[in-house]
């Protein structure tokens, strides 16, 4: 299986960026995905200058993908978009229809974890349009994968999001505005003050959702390095690291490592636990709620 | 591409051009009451989870949806198939029957959002008209034109997360026309994006037709006040004073850095009565009534001041205000009593 970098679905600030990518360079990823998917109104890093990472990161033998914005409203959204799939270099990673229909029978894209790719049809489709690589929706089973899997056409390839704050709904909304009782428009991009998101919990106190600028997230760090076994035998080609503010190096690693069988499982569950901003969970990939944790490092006896 | 709707009211003379208005029903007694109150159109689905309202006691066997074609039918009133869930594998069939069903049941469109099943419908059934649901979370032209050349779809209905700004900019870019949500139940996320609740109760309204779903909900007195827990999870709390609302996820208080407050949304209703005049001038085709899961009084009484405040509308559009009793009728049947224009009004964002 292959390791990728999915895009930084935080907003930080420009030097911590260019840092992060030059030490990804030197990490055991085989692709990373670049760009901005979140905000429109995000901007320390326009198109030439995630071109310049882009081309750093070829040049370290990284397939790299430019990433679309999940969501598109306006017409200088579009404009943004438009540069992007015209970009002549670099792969295409589409997030919303429109980034298809740009991309569609001209050039070969990835058809992102946004574009509810959920049966055999759907994805026969996509392909026929020219997605290489799907992403599948978070929310999807290992179970409801499988058809999937035995159906999907020549050469399409499978990807699944499998460690980080899962990226669950996006709003036009923007809560982190919202909660400095600021409106979007003059936001003030206080967001960059939040490399992980801003935690939202229950009002007993658990940590349950993470706010990102119009996107929430879980709280809960998704991580299926226990299960990357039954990613394997399901045949997932390439396994998504999300990128968060500390520790990616490590986690990278700790992954790269158990799927080259270097690392026990329960070792590398263990490791990787001290590296969560909050406690883990895999519920989703076992047909579960998406908080809940089927399988506990603990629970492991003979490993 | 050329501004295919040029501004002004002067198309309101062509006869080609109707506002219409969309109404929800969940039962035959409720898709009754909507077209004896001026519904243009009727939206219903079946009874299951091949449509975004799958709960217990709702919706349309064959019999029903066939007698509420016929009822509808006689009244020169439209009927629309909400198939609007994205079905998994082991679900293909059934939501393929169902289409099936609905060209059978002479709909005059379903209401779809996943691809595969557009291509089934298209092929299968040419002569059947084909809805974009708010469940394909197009909200840019690009994205509303992709269906429109690869499914000939003829109608796209917008999620309520753009401006009115960006509607209007949209609908100059397009030959497919637009349906929007007026009234009712405000979703604060992109429909079809949206996976709080499978986080939480592992069902979704893309996969499962249900968001928070009424199996997962208890309620529990504590000395702390009134809870309300989905799967577990406290998505409120309240005092002997306060009204309580359904704990949807996205309308809970929850606690951001010691601030305890409603994080996402307020439990209100979407409410744009006073746009109407706009919505005219944009050529606007569809005006969406919210809540199949709603009372067949619920939908009688929105669908009677919609209709009247439509005729006042084409009547004298920039002569058009929002009558005192409109709003008033209008508020006693919205959820949490509060009224908003939601996105289309800018400062919500």
């Amino acid at each position: 299986m292959k390791l990728a970098l999915g895009p930084t679905l935080y907003y930080w600030p420009r030097e911590k960026l260019r840092a992060y990518y030059e030490n990804i360079a030197a990490a055991p990823v085989d692709i990373v995905y670049l760009g901005e998917t979140v905000c429109s109104r995000r901007h320390v890093m326009r198109l030439p200058d995630w071109l310049e990472v882009a081309r750093m990161l070829a040049a370290a033998g990284k397939e790299v993908v430019l990433s679309t914005l999940a969501l598109i409203e306006s017409e200088s959204d579009l404009k943004s978009l438009r540069k992007i799939t015209e970009n002549g270099d670099f792969a295409v990673e589409a997030n919303d229809m429109g980034a298809v229909h740009l991309l569609a029978n001209r050039i070969p894209f990835v058809a992102g974890p946004y574009l509810n790719i959920y049966n055999p049809q759907t994805l026969a489709m996509i392909a026929s349009l020219g997605a290489k690589r799907w992403v599948m929706p978070v929310e999807m089973s290992n179970e409801a994968l499988q058809p999937l899997q035995q159906s999907r056409p020549v050469e399409m390839e499978t990807e699944v999001f499998s460690y980080g704050r899962l990226p669950l709904a996006f709003s036009s909304r923007c809560y982190t505005a919202r909660f400095h009782n600021l409106p979007k428009d003059d936001c003030r991009f206080l967001c960059i003050n939040d490399p992980d998101g801003k935690t939202m919990h229950t009002r007993e106190g658990k940590p349950f959702l993470a706010i990102n600028g119009i996107q929430t997230q879980s709280a809960q760090v998704y991580n299926l390095i226990g299960d990357l076994e039954s990613l394997q035998r399901t045949g997932v080609d390439v396994v998504r690291i999300s990128p968060q503010s500390e520790h990616s190096g490590e986690i990278i690693r700790l992954f790269r490592d158990s799927i080259d069988q270097k690392l026990g499982r329960k070792s590398a569950m263990q490791q990787i636990d001290k590296l969560f901003p909050e406690a883990g969970c895999n519920g989703y990939w076992h047909g579960r709620p998406g908080m809940e944790q089927t399988l506990l490092a603990s629970a492991i006896q003979h490993e | 591409m050329p501004n295919l709707h040029p501004p002004g009211y002067a198309f309101l003379k062509q006869p080609e051009y109707k506002l219409e208005l969309v109404c929800p029903a969940g039962s035959l007694p409720a898709l009754k009451v909507a077209v004896d109150n001026g519904a243009d159109c009727v939206y219903i689905g079946f009874r299951d989870d091949t449509n975004a309202r799958n709960f217990t006691g709702l919706n349309f066997d064959a019999a029903n949806a066939r007698a509420g074609v016929a009822y509808a039918h006689a009244k020169n009133t439209r009927v629309f198939l909400a198939l609007n869930t994205y079905p998994r594998a082991a679900g293909w069939v059934r939501w393929k029957k169902a289409i099936d069903q609905a060209a059978e049941l002479g709909m005059d469109a379903v209401i779809l959002a996943d691809l595969g099943l557009m291509q089934y419908a298209m092929k299968t059934h040419p002569q059947l008209q084909l809805h974009l649901s708010v469940q394909g979370s197009a909200t840019n032209y690009e994205a509303i034109n992709f269906y429109h050349e690869h499914f000939g779809i003829h109608r796209a209905v917008l999620p309520r997360v753009l401006s009115f700004a960006q509607v209007e900019e949209l609908s100059c870019k397009t030959r497919v026309e637009l349906e929007l949500f007026g009234f009712g139940g405000l979703c604060v996320m992109v429909e079809g994006r949206c996976s709080l609740s499978s986080y939480a109760t592992g069902e979704s309204p893309n996969n499962c037709g249900v968001c928070s779903p009424p199996k997962a909900v208890r309620w529990q007195q504590t000395p702390d006040g009134l809870e309300s827990r989905l799967n577990g999870v406290l998505i409120d709390r309240y005092t002997d004073k306060e009204n309580t609302g359904y704990p949807t996820l996205c309308k809970g208080r929850f606690v951001v850095e010691g601030e305890t407050y409603y994080a996402m949304e307020e439990p209100t209703s979407l409410n744009t009565l006073e746009l109407l005049p706009e919505l005219l001038r944009i050529k606007v085709r569809g005006l969406k009534i919210e809540g199949r899961q709603r009372s067949p009084a619920y939908v009688a009484q929105v669908a009677r001041v919609w209709r009247e405040a439509i005729d006042q509308c084409v009547k004298d559009p920039p002569g058009f205000s929002v009558r005192p009793a409109w709003a008033a009728d209008l508020g006693k049947v919205s959820e949490g009593q509060q009224h908003t224009l939601g996105a289309y009004h800018r400062p919500w964002k």
